[in-house]
């Protein structure tokens, strides 16, 4: 769609912006967060420290950052996409040099004021690269060989940047992600079939090079793999995160032990219970009824998305819209699988809820995005 | 890019039906969570609850009061005092070390504990709390609680420990307690879980050990909520245990203490036992050792010192220690002639110094022979020749019969520490162990109490018992449990003939009381409270021909470990019997000079409750006894751990 398209039809500007900021979507992702400062506030005993105010602050300033994003036309992002997609590759490449280490990968850039995770940045740049790359190509060349083996590139260097850190769970998140923005794209499903052949074929040389000197994996990640297919064979040990956090999630029952009342995460059973295992205290605390209540947030979240997306013609804008929502399905489809013991324990917060600045920013970023292309969606006249 | 409305129609139709797509896919895979959250949180609940309870929920075993041990009169003989340790946290200590070294400049520890104590510690969970120091002074403890800021992860806790208020007097008797080792845990079928708490203290001997069942108690349970590193959050309930029985001896403490100042130096037991009920008022072993430094943990040093005693610290003589009872035997067989009427009382044997068996000599103690000898001068005068004519007459099997009616050979199921046997011989036992026909000179060996014969100081007394009042009288050595008065073990007439038991009872009358009599040094002058006992030395060495010729070596001039023993057992008041009391001073030479004394001493104490006055003595003795008595009494007037501190001199 060209600027002069725009001209024809109706895009709102200056504050009757703000009038076509999608509050609905405003509402959800404050009901989302919420519910993280309530689980915070429990698993730290009753208290707002150290997590939920922290937390609560960096909802504001990400809340802040997502209008200040809607703000800004859309068009002007999608210009934005390669320097942003350099940037986080430049970022991913410092990481390794200056970044600090976390549970054993260097993961973060302490920029004083926020502890930066160029891995989380890198998954709405990916997405926004790709997008601003199919909106750019020729809709004809799109399954053509070369135009398919650019955004597989594109994908790659992130991903392999980020493995190497090492973060499995991220990575993957990103591979799909970017998977995702060129199948809806509309690359052809072919590609798709050989994609999953051949990572059917990288799973079978993965277990097989274990123990071998050209090993593709650390230990610990087979380890963790090992013991998502059978928790019980070290319940002290590896396996001892999946059993407690399966036992914390089993004995909320319908409507959970009640808030604050959770055992498991009261008495320090759960690991990581503020961040990576948080849906296993709300789902001990609040029960079934609470853990489908998050869910169903989360799904209203993509039924936007999906219905934004549709609703857009600009095909930047609508691709970036379902890019932004996959990532944010990804996030919380492994993070919840993991903790139900259904994916192997890879490190992926819950999206909104887990404590954690950089993914809560990168994502409410992500909306920002989404909220722009909504505002700036042409309409028709009335 | 620019693109005609044709491509943007066609773009929009793509991502429409694709993104449809994955939405459907998106949607579908949350149904699954859902899904998989009802079968977990609705279906399987209870499963999960029950594993979630089992993860918090921890039951801990409260250690129950070990039951207390009195004297007959209700003196403690063994308790518990509240201990205070101190115990280190290695996750709240940082740095065990360092905060050890700032301890030690308050409580004093070792530094071969410290070694100990660190590698502990890296052996257990962080969060496990070590004693570091055991027994730590009430005012270390304030200061250590006023440096607690400098301390982490040090704290002071209180426990019970036992403790013996009469220290080495009752060593032998209630014995020690310990901590469990594998080897007592091996030694049980189901072994109490108590025994599993760390530093928890059975019994190890004596009646500590015998009853430990009743003193030991049961459990209580505490029901803790614990958080995942397993520290404990809060009670959640809480059922107290039963304490240990309290359990009353039928000693009496006062004279135990007696009996044990009386004997210092020797290497002796002693047994006062109540001929009417069998109590044991006395049961006494020297030298002693302090079972509190059992409790406490004995250093090697010490340990090894008591092993190396040749006067056996370790050993509890009266139960114990088997020996020939010598001369003390020769009632036995006396009444074992008699009863089978091998011999009348009136009847003599003539003692030329020596009997000639099968071109064997045995002889007589006394060189020159006794003379004419009946039945009441040769206990009197403790005529050997008589004994082995008439153990040769009336047979092993007869003489045995009568020991084991009279108690010997027989452990009397008391609840002390590896109680001997001891051995009254026959043909059937020789056979058996030896493999060997028994033969004349056996019989009439055991006659005088020698060769295969043993008994311990404890079956002495109670033959003494028993042939002072004809009854099959038992010792008792518990008088009560938890207020539970124990039977008196009297299985009623011996089934002795009253006459033969009367002229057994001159005999001993007359070894003491009797001019000639071989305990005569000993008599009690007291009217009313006349002794009647009877001497015994046992050889424990073989005398031979070339020593016997040149003359017998004088104990004396023996090695220590080469004399005689010297026996005496003794009853009174001789007209109603009320005491019986069995001495062996092992190695002491003569029974009439080692032994009786200290028999009259422990005798006249026991009668009097007390120091027993002076004109209970034959006057020519009286200055003697007087600074003995002194003597003794300024040992008593010294706290009973530190009485018999020093034993070097006499090892």
């Amino acid at each position: 769609m060209s600027y002069l398209e725009y001209n024809v039809k109706y895009v709102p500007t200056g504050l009757r912006k703000v009038l076509y900021v999608n509050w609905f979507l405003v509402l959800l992702l404050t009901a989302v967060a919420s519910m993280g400062f309530l689980m915070l506030y429990s698993v730290a005993g009753g208290s707002m420290e150290p997590w939920a105010s922290a937390q609560m602050k960096r909802f504001a300033l990400g809340m802040t950052l997502m209008f200040a994003i809607a703000m800004v036309p859309i068009w002007f992002w999608r210009n934005m996409a390669g320097l942003g997609y350099v940037l986080s590759l430049i970022l991913l490449i410092l990481v390794e040099f200056v970044g600090a280490t976390g549970m054993g990968a260097q993961r973060w850039i302490d920029l004083g004021f926020i502890r930066l995770q160029p891995s989380e940045l890198s998954k709405i740049t990916l997405v926004m690269i790709l997008a601003a790359y199919y909106d750019w190509l020729d809709i004809k060349k799109v399954s053509r060989p070369f135009w398919v083996l650019l955004p597989i590139v594109l994908i790659l260097l992130p991903t392999a940047l980020v493995l190497k850190q090492p973060d499995l769970g991220t990575s993957i998140l990103l591979l799909m992600g970017g998977g995702a923005v060129m199948f809806l794209a509309g690359v052809s499903l072919w590609y798709f079939g050989v994609v999953i052949a051949a990572a059917i074929g990288l799973v079978t040389s993965v277990f097989m090079s274990r123990g071998t000197d050209w090993q593709l994996l650390k230990d610990y990640q087979y380890r963790r793999i090992d013991t998502f297919l059978d928790p019980s064979s070290d319940p002290l040990g590896a396996g001892y995160h999946i059993t407690q956090s399966k036992i914390a999630l089993g004995s909320g029952g319908w409507t959970g032990r009640g808030f604050m009342q959770g055992t498991q995460s009261r008495l320090n059973f759960l690991p990581e219970k503020q961040t990576d295992f948080i849906f296993t205290t709300l789902a001990e605390e609040l029960g079934f009824l609470g853990g489908v209540s998050l869910l169903a947030l989360y799904v209203l979240i993509l039924a936007f998305c999906v219905a934004s997306a549709l609703q857009n013609k600009d095909r930047f804008s609508s691709l970036l819209t379902l890019g932004v929502a996959i990532t944010f399905f990804l996030f919380f489809a492994v993070n919840m699988s993991m903790v139900m013991g259904l994916a192997p324990v890879v490190g992926v917060p819950l999206p909104l809820v887990s404590y954690g600045g950089s993914a809560m920013l990168v994502l409410l970023v992500g909306f920002g995005l989404v909220q722009s292309a909504h505002v700036h969606r042409a309409r028709q006249k009335r | 890019m620019k693109r005609s409305p044709v491509d943007t129609e066609k773009s929009a139709r793509g991502i429409t039906r694709r993104g449809l797509f994955l939405g459907g896919l998106q949607v579908s895979f949350a149904a699954l969570l859902v899904g998989r959250m009802r079968f977990m949180q609705v279906d399987q609940t209870e499963e999960y609850r029950t594993l979630a309870e089992e993860n918090r929920i921890k039951f801990q075993l409260i250690p129950p009061a070990r039951g207390m041990i009195h004297d007959r009169n209700g003196k403690l003989i063994a308790g518990n005092e509240q201990n205070y340790r101190i115990v280190l946290v290695r996750e709240d200590a940082g740095d065990p070390a360092k905060v050890l070294d700032r301890l030690r400049k308050i409580v004093w520890i070792e530094d071969e504990e410290v070694e100990r104590i660190l590698s502990e510690m890296k052996r257990r969970s962080s969060f496990v709390p070590v004693t570091v120091a055991d027994r730590v002074p009430w005012e270390d403890v304030a200061e250590v609680a006023i440096n607690a800021p400098v301390l982490p992860g040090i704290t002071p806790e209180v426990g019970l420990s036992r403790i013996y208020p009469r220290a080495s007097d009752f060593a032998h008797v209630v014995g020690y307690v310990g901590p469990v080792s594998d080897y007592d845990l091996g030694k049980l079928e189901d072994p109490d879980p108590l025994l599993q708490i760390p530093r928890f203290q059975i019994g190890k001997s004596g009646v500590e050990a015998k009853l430990e069942l009743s003193l030991r108690g049961s459990a209580g349970t505490r029901e803790v909520e614990v958080n995942a590193v397993g520290r404990e959050m809060r009670e959640l309930g809480r059922e107290e245990g039963q304490p240990g029985d309290n359990i009353q001896l039928t000693v009496d403490a006062d004279l135990q203490a007696y009996v044990q100042a009386r004997m210092a130096g020797e290497s002796a037991a002693a047994v006062v036992m109540d001929t009417q009920t069998g109590d044991i008022l006395a049961i006494g072993s020297t030298p002693s050792f302090d079972p509190n430094k059992f409790v406490r943990g004995i250093s090697g040093s010490d340990y090894k010192a008591l092993l190396d005693d040749p006067y056996r610290p370790l050993a509890a003589k009266p139960a114990q220690g088997t020996y020939p009872p010598g001369s003390t035997f020769k009632m036995v067989t006396a009444l074992a002639a008699l009863e089978e009427g091998v011999i009348g009382v009136g009847e003599t044997v003539k003692c030329y110094g020596h009997l000639e068996v099968h071109k064997r000599r045995f002889h007589c103690w006394k060189r020159a022979g006794h003379g004419k000898v009946d039945l009441v001068k040769s206990l009197r005068e403790s005529c050997d020749v008589y004994y082995y004519d008439i153990a040769q007459r009336v047979g092993i099997e007869k003489i045995s019969a009568m020991a084991r009616r009279l108690g010997l050979g027989d452990r009397h199921d008391l609840p002390l520490s590896a109680v001997a046997e001891g051995l009254v011989p026959d043909k059937a036992w020789k056979r058996n162990t030896r493999g060997s026909d028994w033969v004349i000179g056996d019989s009439l060996n055991a006659g005088i109490g020698q060769g295969f014969v043993l008994a311990s100081p404890l079956q002495l007394a109670v033959m003494t018992a028993r042939i002072a009042t004809g009854q099959a009288i038992s010792p008792r050595v518990v008088r009560a449990i938890n207020g539970v008065e124990q039977p008196i073990l009297n299985d009623g007439p011996l089934g002795i003939g009253q006459d033969n038991l009367q002229y057994i009872r001159q005999g001993m009358y007359e070894v003491v009381n009797a001019k000639r009599g071989t305990g005569g040094r000993s008599k009690i002058v007291a009217e009313g409270l006349r002794m009647a006992g009877k001497t015994g030395t046992s050889q424990v060495r073989n005398i031979t021909k070339a020593e016997r010729a040149r003359g017998v070596t004088r104990n004396e001039d023996l090695p220590w470990n080469r004399r005689d023993h010297a026996l005496f057992v003794c009853y009174a008041p001789a007209e109603a019997p009320r005491y019986a009391v069995s001495v062996v001073v092992e190695h002491g030479g003569g029974g009439s000079t080692a032994a009786a004394p200290i028999a009259r001493d422990i005798l006249l104490q026991t009668v009097y409750e007390g120091e027993p006055p002076l004109e209970a003595y034959p006057s020519s003795q009286r200055g003697t006894i007087r600074s003995r008595q002194r003597e003794i009494e300024e040992m008593l007037s010294r706290p009973p751990a530190e009485r018999f501190a020093d034993r070097s001199d006499q090892a």
